[in-house]
């Protein structure tokens, strides 16, 4: 049975939490994340949970007292966004390497500075390359159905990787949406209990973590995090698989929005998703071919399975809420062209940048989006890349 | 118990031979000193931060050490210990641990007074039950003797070096013994290897076995960095406490506690003068900074006996 509440995102991350019952969460606080540990807290100071807490002094002593608990056996997790999660970086990297299944709900917003408070995706895409999987929620219910299905995708045995659960600052993790939860004994037994192989507590085998490893080592342990990370992509699908016969919601790489038989998309990433489909929507009314195609999964980048959902579609524009810098395309753009050159795609790809520091994206600038792409697919415009979505002029 | 020389060093070695750690090296005498203090039967979890210790103890695919060991990164061996022992607590409350775990975590001046003072202040202000152990060498050896802000005044060093228009560190040593007991955790204590290293032995079971936070400040010389007789370690030590530069002393529960007050204290040039680092100090131009070396430590030695009540 499930049960219909109403929760903004960052109640269902820590109701999630609740339920899975860690044994260990550090964390410091940062807006819009400061919800959770707030939340965490007052769980455990009304004997609701017993998870160990530990108020630490900087983000930087949250990920590295959640690798000292993951690593001495526990099952820990942290909590944060933007600055936070840059003051980690260096400890993001020890968990990859260390392989511990350290879970971190990322509440998505703009890296400073200017400091600014308020969504994009900048935090958690200069993370990329640190080794951890990254998933994003469109809404509060994924944000919820993605952290109850973290812990079992990092722990898993052909995995062991730091997970990140991702979802977009103030959109989703203060608006209040309906949701529908699970009975606590039902996320209990989906998630099960954490016996890792090898740990610091053990006493029968005392371990060894966090070596010093020159050349002759180096590349092996970072070709094995590449593997895990390949390994990811099926128990991903196995948890979804999983998880929806428990909660009737199904969940895989990514979700396609009448996308089939579009000729025109926009892939995007998070909350401006749902303002995409609406978009999708208005244009299917007057017999245009539109559609999304929402990336849920970044790391493991399902870069064969997009190039596929592809195939069909003639020009879509990738929608990146972060910039790189390169002068040249974003985090999205760049990899999703790189797929559909591999996959010899015919679809061409056009990079946008929307949202930064949480401008605000309208179904109207999905539409804009939308008309573009269909004037140049009738050569009625020529392509114009890395253009700024609703840039002041 | 009485301290037994004998008994003590019998005590099965928890950093086994074989790391690279240089003859003579004044952190291993430390560590192996702070281990011995670990009751035989006590499992432990063993924190490092990077440095010395860490590069030449653990090179994939061996390990020194005998017990659980952690090394996170440089700056975070305060933050990384507090998980640790967090997760003991977590993990023997649903009854998935049965023995008995201490926590211990080694650091050098650049570590602990330096890069990790942050991690280290934060988990002494919530009282994890962990010992720090600062294996105090005055630089960051590990990269090749910089200075740090354990460096005494005057030392040269790679970063800090003498010439025509230095005459090296021209800072003070921080005190951070001081800074940590202003945390009022429930035992501070610095120390150094005297004798048949009772004093640190003893502080070493003190901090392991007092419930909450402990810190223990303990000068280890390195005789690359210093510049002296590697051979001539114990006399050197002898000679900071002799001298006054390194007293030895305790806090606990916030009395300040003096261990040992030298009958006749020698002047600061006995210590200075074995060592390389010092050697500008004894050209005959640079007399005056003898002199003011003699009153930082004679200041510094004050302040202590007063803090002492003694």
């Amino acid at each position: 049975m499930s049960i219909r509440e109403r929760m903004s995102g960052n109640e269902a991350v820590s109701y999630a939490i609740k339920q899975i019952n860690p044994d260990v969460m550090a964390a410091f606080p940062i807006t819009p994340s400061t919800e959770i540990p707030q939340m965490v807290s007052t769980f455990i100071a009304n004997g609701e949970m017993d998870t160990e807490f530990i108020p630490v002094e900087s983000e930087h002593s949250s990920m590295s007292a959640a690798l000292g608990a993951s690593a001495a056996g526990a099952r820990a997790l942290t909590a944060t966004s933007s600055c936070g999660l840059a003051y980690m970086w260096e400890i993001l990297y020890v968990a990859a390497s260390d392989r511990l299944p350290i879970v971190l709900a990322l509440v998505n917003r703009a890296l400073t500075g200017p400091i600014n408070i308020n969504c994009d995706h900048s935090d958690s895409m200069g993370a990329r390359d640190s080794g951890w999987i990254q998933i994003y929620a469109e809404n509060n219910q994924e944000a919820y159905d993605n952290f109850i299905q973290s812990f079992r995708i990092a722990e898993h045995p052909d995995v062991k990787l730091p997970f990140m659960a991702c979802q977009d600052g103030f959109i989703t993790s203060h608006a209040v949406e309906n949701i529908e939860l699970l009975e606590t004994e039902v996320v209990r037994n989906f998630v099960g209990e954490y016996n890792p192989e090898n740990y610091l507590l053990n006493s029968e085998m005392p371990m060894a973590v966090g070596p010093y490893a020159n050349s002759p080592f180096y590349m092996e342990s970072k070709y094995n995090q590449r593997m895990a990370m390949k390994n990811a992509k099926k128990v991903i699908l196995d948890v979804a698989k999983e998880f929806e016969a428990i909660s009737g919601r199904s969940y895989g790489f990514f979700e396609k929005y009448k996308l089939d038989d579009a000729d025109v998309a926009i892939v995007i990433i998070g909350s401006a998703a749902g303002t995409s489909k609406e978009a999708v929507d208005k244009l299917r009314e007057q017999g245009i071919k539109a559609g999304v195609l929402k990336i849920r999964v970044f790391r493991p980048f399902p870069g064969e399975e997009i190039a596929e959902a592809l195939k069909n579609v003639k020009y879509a524009a990738i929608l990146d809420r972060a910039e790189s810098f390169s002068a040249y395309g974003g985090p999205l753009g760049s990899e999703i062209k790189s797929a559909l050159y591999d996959a010899k795609s015919d679809c061409t790809a056009i990079n946008y940048f929307y949202g930064i520091g949480g401008r605000d994206y309208t179904v109207e600038a999905a539409e804009g989006v939308f008309e573009e792409l269909i004037d140049i697919m009738n050569g009625n415009k020529e392509i114009e890349q890395f253009k700024y979505i609703g840039l002041r002029k | 118990m009485a301290f037994n020389f004998k008994e003590v060093m019998s005590k099965p070695e928890r950093l086994a031979p074989g790391h690279r750690m240089c003859a003579g090296c004044g952190g291993t005498i430390t560590v192996r000193t702070v281990l011995r203090a670990l009751k035989p039967e006590d499992k432990a979890v063993i924190g490092n931060a990077t440095g010395c210790l860490e590069v030449s103890s653990f090179m994939y695919p061996y390990t020194a050490w005998e017990d659980s060991y952690i090394h996170n990164a440089f700056e975070n061996a305060g933050s990384t210990l507090s998980g640790v022992e967090t997760a003991y607590y977590a993990l023997k409350k649903k009854g998935k641990i049965k023995d008995n775990y201490k926590f211990i975590t080694f650091g050098g001046d650049g570590g602990t007074y330096d890069i990790g003072l942050q991690s280290l202040s934060g988990a002494m202000e919530r009282n994890h039950d962990l010992v720090y152990v600062c294996y105090d060498n005055g630089a960051y050896m590990n990269t090749g003797i910089q200075r740090s802000s354990a460096t005494p005044m005057y030392a040269d060093t790679t970063t800090t070096p003498v010439g025509k228009n230095s005459v090296g560190k021209m800072q003070n040593r921080k005190d951070l013994a001081s800074i940590i007991a202003n945390h009022d955790i429930p035992y501070v204590g610095q120390s150094t290897l005297i004798g048949t290293m009772k004093d640190l032995y003893e502080k070493a079971e003190r901090a392991i076995y007092t419930p909450g936070a402990a810190f223990l400040n303990v000068m280890s010389p390195c005789p690359r960095g210093w510049r002296y007789e590697t051979a001539d370690i114990m006399k050197i030590c002898k000679l900071a406490v002799e001298t006054c530069y390194w007293p030895l002393f305790e806090v606990i529960e916030g009395r300040w506690i003096l261990n040992y007050e030298p009958k006749k204290k020698l002047p600061i040039e006995d210590f200075l003068r074995p060592q390389g680092r010092f050697k500008h100090l004894f050209k005959p131009e640079n007399e005056e900074l003898l002199v003011k070396y003699q009153e930082e430590v004679d200041r510094r030695w004050e302040e202590l006996l007063y803090k002492c009540a003694r």
